[in-house]
């Protein structure tokens, strides 16, 4: 670990400002473990966590939710509202890593956490994301667990994380506090960057850049779920997920939101696949058409290209779960 | 003083039976339990030494060349650094279990990466870590080297192997016959308590505070890595998070921690990282095994053929012992086993978690199942079937064996008889499945010292410089010393870890409970003559019991018969002609369900069972702990456990436990285990075996087999994770 300073940050304004040659750190569980490897060194540590603005949920006009930065994963998975209106999030995040981390890690912490590549988090392994330019390790090399989709041919690593794929799914927005103290509010998908010729750069923040929170919107009709296929029952990233929010209405899908985690860069949503089902009447042909369309473009890389057929079947089964009286 | 027994003929006295303090068996807890679950217990980096200076090892980015360090001016003039390190006794590979020598030194030229070659100390943990990172290492004038095991050079081991008969034609003339290749992955010991030294030298005397799992050789390793006689090293191991193989012989950071407390003449802490844990300690080789088996009409095993290959580092002797109980297991007269070693610059590889069996009986009981399938015989029956009278390579009678009463009351304890058939039975969209593997593991005896001292006030001290390593020591010989002197568990003392405490077997192999237990065992009864001879009685005819002697129809208080004095006596055990004269080996089988998904692959296990021999149990909670551990281990080397090498260099890629997935709660189901009464005269005068691995044996195995019987798919590259189950579905 680098030397570094620390600053606390005592509002919102002050730490943007500070962070700007720096990063914030809110939980920890991904910025630290980064730092004590040296894969990432800030210069500065901003700490958010005393600042009070980010914490708390609160329902909003529209009838969502707004999802402070700080709020932890435990937290936010237990809240009343979002186990009756949101249960696919509350699902997302009961499934990803233990209970010690998800009482420390963030809503904020958990959208930026980095890929898990296993070249990313070794300084002797060449790497794009880490050191750009100097090639990428895990592309002839172990990638089970890396992108078949939205990858580059400079970096394939996964977006890792459970709960970002749930609220892809939700429609969720993110607030962010500009470090020019300018707010603004951005769709999830929109955060994200695919890695193209620069898999250094994974969001649209700058440095100083807030996240302030997330907002969910109003509930939708439908039914929803959250399947996460991992190599061990617990504590293990997503191989292969699905967060679905499914309405059938007169026999006829009305509404089919889907993401995907474990498959890209980033929290996958692809609105071909949403249109390619809504209208229709489920029917197994129809789920293909949908996993066809989602898996167009999927290329794997040797270890991982078993995460195609995956994907399908895991896609068809959570449509067919939804779409008939089975529970997810 | 020193009271000697040497194991030459069967202990048909079973003296512990006659003993009255109902100790030994005895579910105990273990005394120390609550030291390490309050954290109370210290453990070798949590000793809070003044002037304490920190290490951090570093490693070759690559697995050839020379290697220069390139900037060390600039690290050694780091905030807080005190020493740049690359001496030429700095390990290159861990020691192998009993080496009782150096291993291989000098950081000068890399051979696989993440070898250590250098080391920094610094004021703090963190300035180390920050400076080591920062230490640059260049490898200069390097080739290209061999790291793929099956195609890399190899070395036959004929020694390993056994060729009787004629395999070739018994597979020719069989009624039905299997030939199958099996692999499995490089296995980390991954135990909880990363490696750590602390070491201090006073003058020439080095004291290091270490986590090892055997002591004495652990001394004569680190002397002779320093080039300094042996007496001048003491090793203090009280507790030990854990070992799995990996702390039999020394590791690197020993090395590191004692040069540097040397060269910057203050105390030193070197604690491996927990990728350090998985790059610098042992592995254990990955395998490829091709098994042939044919039977007869009547499904009566006619020839048994297993060609493993194995790695290691070139130069290393330890070949993965592959075939140990496969020589002995099934009956069988045409027999063709042999062992190939390839030499490859991977990490190195030594003992981990049951070396041999844990892979060999697994894959040996995947094809067995494979063969009850081709030959239509229930797989517990081909089994029974097969039970050699004899050991069926060298004509010796078994110790003892309670290899059948294994299969047939686990089978009734699982309730085998409604296996279904395959690929019949779904829950939703779960495929269940049933299977079974049976279990074995050579027994060892090893020399072992022990000290036993009887107070005044009629408690006794028990020293010894075996260790505990989780595994239940300190339990058990305060049992043995209680029983055989009549004393409360409470009124015996325990101490161990500590070389200057009698020599002890140590804790590997399945050995240290029954040598360091006999070494207890042999100073009580010596204890018991002497207190026999005070009172006048012969030593058969005394009862001792909470502290009182009963004899003649009288009864005294052992202080009364003391009277003031101490009793002191050492036992001293040696293997003797029972190891050579018998085949000695522990015995059991698994039964597990399994559910796996139809449309995922993920197979969960839905419940477990052992049913296990290994002699005299000496605490019925402790040895099943033992088998609990080693059949979860088995459900992690059946369905995740997996060390990922990148084939272009050779480098471990997943080395930590977030990637290297062991089995968490959530993956380990019910788990019920039985353990048969048995004794076993020639093993040792407390007729017990050794059972600390027995648990792994070919538990992995047991669920590779459910799984085939849930789905229909037989995965023969392990472990069975989902990508492969789901190729087959
Ligand atoms: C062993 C292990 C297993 C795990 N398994 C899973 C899993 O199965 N599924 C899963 O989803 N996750 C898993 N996680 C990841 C875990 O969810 C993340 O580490 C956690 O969510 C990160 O949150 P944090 O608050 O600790 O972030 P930090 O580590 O504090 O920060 C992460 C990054 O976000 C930045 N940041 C934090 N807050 C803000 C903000 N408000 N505005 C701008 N930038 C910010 C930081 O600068 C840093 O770059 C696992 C983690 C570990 C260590
Ligand atoms: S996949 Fe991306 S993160 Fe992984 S090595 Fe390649 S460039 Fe680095």
């Amino acid at each position: 670990m680098r030397p570094f300073d620390y600053h606390r940050g005592t509002g919102i304004e002050d730490a943007t400002r500070a962070a700007a040659q720096g990063s914030f750190i809110a939980g920890g569980t991904n910025l630290i473990d980064l730092m004590k490897l040296e894969v990432m060194a800030p210069e500065r540590l901003v700490d958010i966590n005393r600042i009070e603005e980010l914490r708390g949920i609160e329902a909003t006009d529209g009838g969502g939710l707004r999802i402070g930065a700080l709020v932890s994963n435990t937290d936010l998975a237990n809240d009343p509202r979002v186990r009756r209106h949101w249960p696919v999030l509350s699902r997302a995040l009961l499934s990803g890593a233990t209970q010690q981390l998800r009482n420390k890690a963030t809503t904020g912490g958990n959208l930026l956490q980095r890929t898990r590549c296993l070249y990313f988090y070794d300084r002797a392994m060449p790497c794009n994301k880490r050191a750009p330019g100097t090639g990428c390790g895990a592309m002839e090399g172990v990638n089970r667990i890396l992108a078949v989709l939205g990858t580059s041919e400079h970096c394939i690593a996964t977006h890792p994380s459970d709960m970002a794929v749930a609220m892809m799914a939700l429609g969720a927005e993110v607030e962010i506090v500009r470090a020019s103290g300018a707010t603004e509010r951005l769709p999830l998908d929109d955060l994200y960057l695919l890695p193209g010729d620069t898999p250094e750069r994974e969001t649209v923040l700058a440095p100083g850049d807030l996240i302030a929170a997330v907002i969910l919107p109003a509930p939708v009709e439908g039914r929803q779920a959250y399947r996460k296929v991992r190599d061990r029952a617990s504590y293990a990233f997503a191989l292969v997920s699905v967060a679905a929010v499914v309405a059938v209405e007169e026999g006829r899908i009305s509404r089919a939101d889907l993401a995907f985690g474990g498959l890209a860069p980033k929290p996958w949503r692809n609105r071909d696949v949403e249109a390619a089902l809504v209208g229709q009447s489920p029917s197994e042909a129809l789920f293909d058409r949908a996993a066809d369309i989602l898996l167009e473009d999927a290329r794997g890389h040797g270890d991982n290209e078993f995460k195609i057929p995956l994907a399908r079947r895991v896609l068809k089964a959570v449509l067919a779960d939804l779409t008939t009286g089975a529970a997810a | 003083m020193t009271e000697q027994l040497k194991m030459d003929a069967p202990a048909t006295d079973r003296r512990l039976d006659g003993m009255a303090q109902g100790l030994v068996g005895a579910p105990l807890d273990r005394p120390e339990g609550p030291l390490k679950v309050t954290g109370t217990a210290t453990y070798a980096d949590e000793y809070r030494i003044e002037n304490l200076a920190h290490g951090m090892l570093v490693r070759a980015p690559g697995n050839s060349g020379r290697v220069r360090l390139a900037n060390r001016e600039a690290v050694a003039a780091m905030p807080g650094v005190l020493a740049v390190i690359h001496d030429p006794r700095l390990l290159r590979n861990p020691a192998q279990g009993t080496a009782n020598k150096a291993p291989v030194q000098d950081p000068n030229e890399a051979h696989y990466l993440g070898q250590p070659v250098a080391l920094v100390v610094a004021e703090s943990f963190e300035q180390a870590r920050h400076a080591a990172q920062s230490l640059e290492i260049a490898l200069e004038g390097g080739a290209p080297r061999p790291v793929d095991p099956e195609t890399a050079a190899y070395e036959p081991q004929p020694a390993k192997g056994v060729d009787q008969g004629d395999l070739d034609d018994a597979m020719a003339k069989a009624t039905h016959s299997i030939d199958v290749t099996y692999r499995t992955p490089s296995h980390s010991s991954a135990p909880m308590e990363p490696h750590a030294s602390i070491a201090q030298w006073e003058g020439e005397d080095l004291t290091l505070r270490g986590s090892y799992q055997m002591l004495k050789y652990n001394r004569n390793e680190l002397a002779d890595a320093l080039g300094i006689h042996p007496d001048r090293v003491r090793i203090l191991a009280p507790y030990v998070g854990g070992g799995f193989g990996s702390k039999l012989g020394l590791a690197p950071e020993a090395v590191a921690a004692a040069i540097a407390a040397k060269e910057t003449g203050r105390p030193v802490s070197v604690a491996l990282t927990r990728p350090q844990v998985f790059e610098t300690t042992m592995r254990r080789s990955e395998t490829r095994q091709r098994v042939r088996l044919t039977v007869d009409p009547e499904g009566r095993l006619t020839g048994i053929g297993q060609a493993a290959l194995v790695s290691n580092l070139p130069g290393e002797v330890f070949s993965e012992p592959v075939l140990q109980a496969t020589h002995f297991l099934y009956a069988g007269e045409n027999r063709r086993l042999s062992l190939d070693l390839a030499r490859v610059h991977r990490l190195c590889a030594g003992s981990v978690r049951a070396p041999g069996e844990a892979v060999g009986i697994t894959v040996l009981e995947c094809a067995m199942d494979e063969l009850a399938e081709a030959a239509g015989i229930d797989p517990v029956e081909l089994r029974r079937r097969n039970i050699p009278e004899k050991d069926p390579e060298s004509g010796k009678e078994f110790s003892s064996r309670r290899f059948r009463e294994a299969l047939d009351s686990g089978a009734e304890a699982f309730g085998w008889k409604d296996r279904p058939a395959t690929r019949s039975r779904r829950e939703g969209e779960w495929w269940i499945g049933y299977g079974m593997a049976s279990a074995a593991r050579i027994n060892v005896l090893k020399e072992s010292r022990a000290r036993v001292t009887l107070a005044p006030d009629g408690t006794a001290r028990v020293e010894t410089d075996m260790t505990d390593i989780g595994t239940g020591t300190y339990a058990i010989l305060g049992q043995i010393a209680g029983e055989m002197l009549g004393l409360p568990r409470e009124s015996v003392e325990v101490v161990l870890g500590d070389t200057d405490l009698p020599a002890a077997a140590g804790s590997g192999g399945s050995w240290g409970a029954s040598s360091s237990g006999t070494s207890v065992y042999v100073a009580c009864q010596a204890i018991r003559a002497q207190l026999a001879q005070r009172l006048g009685v012969a030593e058969t005819d005394l009862t001792l019991r909470d502290g009182q002697a009963v004899f003649d129809n009288r009864t005294e208080s052992l202080a009364a018969i003391l009277n003031g004095d101490e009793i002191v006596k050492e036992g001293h055990v040696l293997p003797g002609e029972t190891s050579k004269a018998v085949r000695q080996a522990t015995f059991g089988a698994y039964f597990v369900e399994v559910a796996v998904n139809g449309v995922t692959g993920e197979t969960r296990v839905r419940r477990m069972h052992g049913s296990f021999a290994a002699g005299r149990i000496l605490n019925a909670k402790t040895a099943r702990s033992q088998c609990l551990g080693g059949m979860i281990f088995g459900i992690g080397m059946a369905l995740t456990e997996e060390m990922a090498f990148d084939d272009r260099d050779g480098h471990l890629a997943n080395h930590n436990l977030a990637e290297y997935h062991i089995p968490v709660n959530a993956d380990v189901p019910q788990i019920t285990v039985e353990l048969l009464e048995e004794r076993d005269d020639w093993a040792s005068p407390l007729q017990a075996k050794g059972i600390g691995e027995l648990g792994i044996c070919g538990a992995a195995g047991a669920i590779v087999n459910a799984i085939y019987n849930a789905t229909g798919v037989r995965v023969r590259d392990f472990p069975a994770t989902l990508d492969k189950v789901l190729a087959g579905l």
